[in-house]
């Protein structure tokens, strides 16, 4: 299950149609070991195409460098697709190299079936090639969630 | 003197899950050649037909091998070799 704050989901939502029609994507990190995604990067998108994403690699190194000096890891992993529903593709699920990460996906076409979130937004495990769907938890604050081992007391 | 290599999440399980290694090496080929011979299976999953897997990048320091000469460019003593899958995607 993805936990994740209703402004974190604000902003991956806000990315992806300020980028439209070409995708958008971007992290949101974490502390190691906390599956707390809390702080939203949004990354350059190097295709600039509707119909691929790609972080250049120059900004990849540097998003890395900074997570590793900050004890950090990409909780969250984000895309759009703007003309398709919000299932990892074939390339998507050949790209994906994080087995702890939340791949997470928006679309933005016209016809975007909008679930609880209030968008077209779902978040997937894809390990081995593996592709599972998961829950998605929007809350206010990680306060009152149960977000595993942290230094933030789970009161809920 | 030996050459740190930073190795990604999904590639630790060939280095007893240890973040970063040494190796020896003057060219980013010779440390690849040097990995395997002590983490067996790395090298298949950075090279393909003997050049570097679209879904791998490489970095010498802060510089993406690609552009600086590719499994040939030097590499240092002192440097700090960096292994990171590529994140990219797309609709299909
Ligand atoms: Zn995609």
């Amino acid at each position: 299950m993805l936990v994740i704050r209703r402004d974190l989901l604000d902003e991956i939502v806000a990315h992806a149609r300020r980028d439209h029609p070409d995708e958008a994507c971007g992290v949101v990190a974490g502390p190691e070991g906390s599956d707390r995604p809390e702080r939203f990067i949004p990354m350059l998108n190097a295709a600039r195409s509707p119909t691929f994403y790609e972080f250049d690699s120059g900004d990849l190194f540097q998003l890395y460098k900074q997570m590793n000096a900050n004890d950090e890891v990409p909780v969250v992993i984000y895309h759009s697709h703007t003309a398709t529903e919000a299932y990892p593709s074939r390339t998507d699920i050949s790209y994906a190299s994080e087995p702890e990460a939340h791949y997470v996906l928006v679309s933005t076409r016209d016809s975007a079936e909008t679930n609880h979130t209030g968008h077209e937004f779902r978040s997937f495990r894809i390990v081995d090639g593996v592709v599972t769907e998961e829950e998605v938890q929007v809350v206010e604050t990680y306060m009152f969630a149960h977000t595993g081992a942290d230094d933030v007391p789970d009161l809920g | 003197m030996a050459v740190t290599v930073s190795i990604p999440t999904i590639l630790r399980t060939h280095t007893g899950g240890e973040k970063a290694v040494e190796a020896k090496g003057s060219t980013v080929a010779e440390v690849i050649e040097d990995l395997e011979s002590r983490h067996s299976g790395l090298k298949d999953r950075l090279l393909k037909d003997g050049k570097l897997h679209r879904f791998v990048n490489i970095y010498v320091d802060d510089e993406d091998v690609r552009f600086a000469g590719g499994l040939e460019a030097p590499v240092k003593e002192t440097s700090t070799l960096t292994i990171l899958p590529a994140v990219a995607g797309g609709m299909r």
